[in-house]
């Protein structure tokens, strides 16, 4: 996984309530065996319009969002399907940190998984930043947990420490987990003796 | 004191940091969709399964649900998932039902109707519904790829604990009203993120008076409260569902499980960090009118003026939603015009599910115009339904009866809505483009699908007469 430390971009405001993971991606883009190349049809709804032309009142569309690597969105951003694919194509789109004033639980796990920090902001603080935007860059500095402003201001925030270290090492969790397989072998067998019934249940005769 | 949840994470953390803890996960269920980077991630990485016995995969967001459909699929990048979750199960030695078998079905109908969920396991799966195992008194989430992949190889998930939910219901439903309505009823209080960061427990008579099919509904929609798992203690009827299925232990394996089962249960004194009470005496069938799940009412209501919202970002949210809808704020919700009726999903596709909406319809033929999709849950449902006559039921009044699968609930298999189509929906998500894009769904219950499908417009199920004759489910 990529490391974050610190990111210099264009953020691009999409301060909308509830936006879901249908949104982000929609489930026909899903039959893809790969991680890439799902930024095409990312927030596909919102960019066209019925007849499949761009829409100008999107700024996913504008000229000014077109190197963002930042998104400032609404509050529950992500919610709704687990699918990993929404923090792939938002990689794909070049975006590398979501700021918003809250989010779905699952989507913040996948977004961690994929290296994009999730900075989560009292409304306000995410509404003035939103507002903000326009074009300008934004440093997010997740060394120092703060976000600077065009302007040159910043706001603090705060990332559970485990999380801000995988981000900061881009670790390799599989591996750190694999390194635990005594304990994991102790728990198992452990369990079989207290549930033995775990053991008697087979899958293979499902 | 502990709650059922906290007694469901002590018994599987393997490690814990405090803030961290790595669980063991019981079962792992697979699907085609959101499976085939994580194969190719151990491959690429050289790592074999930990348990392939504790692993389950089945095909079911792209199937198609017609009965050609055992002559191959037509969509190719749709047949070339199919191929690779059968590719990936054979390689790595995982056990597998093919679509073409007559036990496949929505993972989630799947997995509780074979007996591979059973209480107190942790469950995963890459799809945000496996919170319906929860009803089985099991702790189970849906989870992304990357963690696919890592439990695949480990049998483990790094997770940080959720806070305690309580949602408390203690009047019995009313007739004509089911776990359905109630979920909805529950989702419209708390809000869609009323449930972040937590695991909720349905306590009280109207959850356990539930079916465990419909205590699957409830658990199945705790996701769209924001709640990464619904709960809901075991109890006789869990057991009584549970004996004599195939995958769970028989005789004295069985008695001892059972035992052990009936401790996972919330300490009397153990306390929640949330709390929500739905009055159920009065409560009536629920719809929803927008694009998000908490956008539901009873249908004796009417759709709302975005201006009555108190908060700004779902005044902009509201206004938003019926632009799409194509809806007039003060229209009654009783009498809207709907296009297609869809009557399946992981949320209402059990066999519950199929004779409430049965005995609505039966006798009685669809509004003409209106299209009707049922599409039972699994092999093992369909199969049922017809030892039943339910499908002659449905057939005879105008439905088409489909193969297995996740259907129209989200559009990426050949069932979607039409732009601008207005959907009776039984699924779980009325997203903006969720059936396809530009359709538009009103979520419901099996029975209040069957009474708009009659009425060709969003009904009360209420004035039909049968309603008091079937059992809440």
């Amino acid at each position: 996984m990529e490391k974050f430390l610190t990111l210099t971009a264009v953020a691009v405001p999409l301060p909308v309530l509830n936006v879901d993971t249908d949104i982000i991606i929609p489930a026909r883009a899903l039959k893809t065996t790969t991680r890439d190349g799902l930024g095409a049809m990312a927030f596909h709804a919102l960019r066209f319009d019925g007849e499949g032309g761009l829409r100008d009142d999107c700024v996913f569309n504008q000229a000014r969002y077109q190197a963002a690597g930042i998104l400032i969105a609404g509050a529950n951003f992500g919610c709704g399907s687990s699918r990993e694919h929404a923090p792939w194509a938002l990689a794909d789109m070049g975006i590398r940190c979501v700021i918003a004033p809250s989010f779905a639980d699952i989507f913040a796990s996948n977004c961690a998984k994929n290296g994009i920090l999730c900075v989560t902001l009292p409304p306000v603080a995410a509404d003035a930043l939103a507002r903000m935007a326009d074009g300008a860059r934004f440093t997010v500095d997740l060394v120092q947990q703060i976000v600077i402003t065009p302007a040159g201001g910043t706001v603090a925030f705060h990332v559970e420490p485990a999380r801000r270290e995988a981000l900061m090492a881009g670790q390799d969790e599989i591996g750190a987990t694999l390194a635990r397989v005594a304990e994991i072998e102790i728990f198992e067998r452990r369990r079989a003796q207290a549930q033995p019934w775990h053991v008697s249940a087979r899958l293979d005769v499902v | 004191m502990k709650t059922l949840y906290d007694k469901l994470w002590d018994q599987h953390v393997v490690w814990s940091s405090g803030a961290e803890a790595l669980l063991y996960i019981d079962l792992h269920l697979v699907h085609e969709v959101t499976s085939p980077q994580a194969f190719a991630g151990l491959r690429k990485a050289g790592r074999a399964l930990r348990a392939p016995q504790r692993t389950l995969a089945v095909p079911d967001h792209n199937v198609p649900t017609t009965s050609d459909r055992a002559q191959g699929i037509a969509d190719a990048e749709g047949r070339r998932q199919l191929e690779a979750l059968a590719a990936n199960c054979a390689d790595f030695a995982v056990p597998y039902i093919p679509m073409t078998d007559a036990r496949q079905g929505i993972v989630h109908v799947v997995g509780p109707e074979r007996g591979a969920t059973m209480p107190g396991m942790t469950i995963v799966c890459g799809d945000s519904h496996t919170s319906t195992h929860g009803a089985f008194g099991a702790l189970a989430f849906g989870i992304g790829t990357s963690e696919v992949e890592h439990v695949l190889a480990t049998q483990c998930l790094t997770a940080r604990k959720s806070l305690n939910m309580a949602v408390t219901a203690d009047d019995p439903l009313p007739p004509g009203v089911t776990a359905k309505d109630l979920a909805l009823a529950v989702i419209a209080k708390a809000g869609t993120a009323g449930g972040a960061g937590h695991v909720i427990e349905y306590r009280g008579r109207a959850f356990a008076g539930l079916s465990m099919e419909g205590r699957m509904t409830v658990c199945n929609m705790s996701i769209e409260a924001g709640a990464r798992a619904g709960l809901m203690a075991p109890d006789d009827v869990t057991f009584a569902y549970l004996r004599d299925r195939p995958c769970v232990p028989r005789g004295a394996d069985f008695d001892q499980a059972v035992a052990a089962w009936r401790g996972l249960v919330t300490d009397p004194g153990a306390t929640f960090d949330k709390e929500v009470t739905i009055t159920t005496a009065d409560l009536a069938p629920h719809v929803t009118w927008g694009t998000s799940p908490e956008d539901a009412l009873p249908i004796t209501g009417r759709v709302p003026a975005p201006d009555t919202f108190p908060d700004p970002a779902k005044r902009a949210a509201a206004r938003a939603s019926l632009a799409y809808m194509g809806l007039t704020p003060g229209t009654p919700l009783s009498g809207i015009a709907i296009d297609k009726v869809f009557l399946g999903s992981c949320t209402n596709g059990r066999i519950e599910d199929l004779r409430a909406a049965a005995a609505v319809l039966r006798g009685r033929k669809i509004a003409a115009g209106v299209g009707m999709l049922v599409v039972p849950g699994s092999g093992q449902v369909k199969a049922e339904a017809e030892r039943e006559g339910l499908d002659a039921v449905f057939r005879a009044a105008g439905a088409e009866w489909r193969e297995p699968g996740c259907s129209m609930c989200l559009g990426m298999n050949p069932d979607t809505l039409k732009p601008g189509e207005r959907c009776a929906a039984t699924s779980n998500r009325n997203f903006v483009g969720r059936q396809g894009p530009g359709g538009r769904t009103h979520l419901m219950s099996p029975a209040m699908a069957a009474a708009a499908a009659l009425t060709g417009r969003l009904t009360d199920v209420r004035k039909f007469s049968m309603v008091h004759q079937w059992k809440n489910s």
